[in-house]
């Protein structure tokens, strides 16, 4: 057995948590103390059932959603991030969610509510909540991503946290019932090709989707960890389509059309499509490519003490599974395997682990997602070489956080 | 055991794989209700880029300008150059393959049909569609009139929106991701791939 190795702070006292959310690790006192009996212990805790939906600690206050003011200017059509640097596992609460919507979250009663199933099919149908939860159901671990996750750093560093790097990233069991048995009940015709689906919210949000994906994993969910979806994720009822763009997974959904070509909707042409430098736009971009990022420690941090931490990270692959992650500790010199933390879902986050020992030197650290197809998460150079910096849509290049000597962990790029 | 009993059993199991893996028949499970096409027509605003889904009417730039002015220039612009946060509606035709590319409806949107179907779903952006087919074919081709691409009194209408080929039509490519080769070398990559 080793010996113990003390820890040495690199600075003494309490840190606050800053205004982003970012951990401060409390520096324990030098001179030992006994310890004390808390009044948590000497008298009895608040009873059972006083409250009629359960909510974190007092103390977690600082882990909630946040915007970014400049991005806000339109409340109804804004984006609120996912704080993943501090999620323990791989599933989002709830209402933690990453929220982007186009006209605000509407307000449903699922008594009054409908989808309807039209176009190139044999049957049309409308059906109510209470008919579609009667279908044959699933439950599925995913993953959703915005298209523009991390698509304000194509030309440098301006953001401070993982939450508003890679925030608009979050993962939940759906429930609801595969669309390939709604499909199935409908009867699709064989000229379908794509179809269009439409959300019930006043963007009434609509987007082409190709039928082999329809046919194969999407979900038409009415359930999340465990519940109804939160509104903000489409209450009553979403698409959720595995391992592509969050855009498409049209929330508050009401309709469905069976077609030969697609739409050529405005978020389809003039949003969602990656312009290139030769002045085309690549279009119906749908996966979100491997990619992945270390949270524990990462940008806005502090280590306040030397010696044992765990280098903790989510990686995640629109491709299917994560194969394996890779860290380094050098800026992408050397790399070293990172322990995945079951389970490994397809168009799932996955934990990646690694043990690592912090003695004030200074650290880029960085991590590689490889997926089950072979595919490499690129560094930035490689996508802005393949792209250029104006296509903001699909940047999953690897994340690089500077670990200065005092333990200030940085957003930086190599 | 018997060859015809182990015949019996490899029939059986087919017979259970062909069952599980055959779909239901449309209608199987006998849930939802049938929906006709004048139960759908309200939901059903999408306008395909060869025109299928226009509502008949018609409208003109010179029509459209004073409906713009009230319900669409405070956010985009009494010239649709767009007021602040919101972008710009005009400009940009031909500036797309330069170093200065503008995108806007004119310069970059492909299809008359999704300025339409845009328009007629989502806007204004207080009052989503609360404007009537004409008004729609009026402010769409007002929008189009401000990029130069209609005459301030051409009638719009099912029959020729559709006609109005954008500048960037053909601007759109597919998706040929995956676009870069990245190696797992654990140490550093002896040849580099860019």
């Amino acid at each position: 057995m080793s010996e113990r190795r003390p820890h040495q702070p690199l600075r003494r006292g309490l840190l606050k948590a800053s205004l982003w959310g970012s951990v401060a690790f409390a520096a324990r006192p030098l001179v030992a103390q006994p310890l004390k009996v808390p009044d948590w212990t000497r008298q009895l805790g608040r009873p059972a059932g006083d409250g009629t939906y359960g909510l974190p600690s007092e103390f977690e206050k600082q882990v909630v959603r946040r915007q970014l003011s400049w991005m806000a200017r339109v409340p109804e059509s804004a984006v609120n991030f996912t704080p993943l640097q501090h999620q323990k596992g791989i599933l989002t609460p709830s209402g933690l969610h990453f929220e982007r919507h186009h006209g605000g979250i509407p307000a449903i009663d699922p008594d009054q509510h409908e989808l309807v199933i039209h176009g190139l099919v044999e049957r049309p149908l409308r059906f109510s909540m209470e008919e579609l939860t009667r279908f044959p159901s699933v439950s599925r671990i995913h993953f959703i991503e915005c298209a523009a996750n991390g698509g304000l750093e194509w030309k440098g560093v301006q953001l401070e946290t993982a939450q508003h790097t890679h925030g608009m990233l979050s993962c939940s069991e759906w429930t609801g019932v595969k669309l390939s048995t709604l499909l199935g009940e409908v009867g699709v015709k064989p000229r379908a090709k794509w179809l269009l689906a439409e959300g019930a919210d006043a963007a009434t949000m609509t987007r082409s989707i190709p039928i082999e994906k329809a046919l194969d994993d999407i979900i038409v969910a009415w359930g999340q960890n465990g519940e109804a979806l939160r509104p903000e994720q489409g209450y009553p009822l979403r698409l959720v389509v595995p391992g592509w763009e969050g855009n498409l997974q049209i929330k508050w959904l009401r309709r469905l059309e069976l077609g030969e070509q697609p739409w050529q909707t405005r978020e389809e042409t003039a949003r969602y499509s990656d312009f290139m430098p030769d002045g085309t736009a690549r279009q119906f971009t749908f996966v979100q490519e491997a990619n992945s990022v270390i949270l524990s420690p990462s940008g806005g941090m502090k280590l306040d003490q030397t010696g044992f931490h765990e280098i903790r990270g989510l990686a995640w692959s629109g491709r299917g599974k994560v194969a394996e992650v890779q860290v380094s500790r050098d800026g992408g010199q050397r790399w070293e395997l990172a322990q995945l933390e079951g389970p490994v879902l397809p168009f799932c986050l996955t934990r990646f682990t690694l043990p690592w020992r912090f003695e004030g030197q200074r650290q880029l650290l960085q991590s590689r997602c490889i997926d089950e197809t072979g595919y490499v998460q690129p560094r930035l150079d490689q996508l802005v070489a393949a792209r250029g910096t104006a296509s903001f849509y699909h940047k999953n290049a690897i994340q690089t956080w500077e670990v200065t000597n005092q333990g200030e962990v940085r957003n930086a790029q190599v | 055991m018997h060859r015809f009993s182990l015949w019996a059993i490899a029939l059986t199991l087919l017979a259970g794989c062909h069952t599980a893996a055959s779909k239901p028949e449309a209608g199987y499970y006998g849930l939802g209700q049938n929906l006709s096409p004048a139960e759908w027509a309200p939901w059903d605003l999408d306008v395909a880029p060869d025109g299928t889904g226009l509502p008949p009417g018609s409208g003109q730039a010179n029509q459209g300008e004073s409906l713009y002015m009230e319900r669409c220039a405070q956010c985009h612009g009494e010239f649709g150059e767009g007021v602040f946060p919101y972008g710009s509606l005009i400009g940009g035709i031909g500036s797309l393959g330069t170093t200065a590319p503008v995108r806007s409806v004119g310069s970059f949107w492909p299809y008359t049909t999704t300025l339409f179907d845009y328009i007629r779903r989502t806007m204004p952006f207080d009052a989503p569609q609360s404007l009537s087919p004409n008004e729609t074919y009026a402010v769409t081709a007002y929008v189009l009139y401000l990029n130069d691409l209609v005459p301030i009194d051409q009638p719009l209408g099912p029959k020729n929106l559709a006609q109005i080929e954008m500048p960037n039509r053909r601007g759109f490519v597919p998706d040929p991701r995956p676009d870069t080769h990245n190696r797992a070398c654990m140490a550093p990559c002896t040849q580099e791939i860019p």
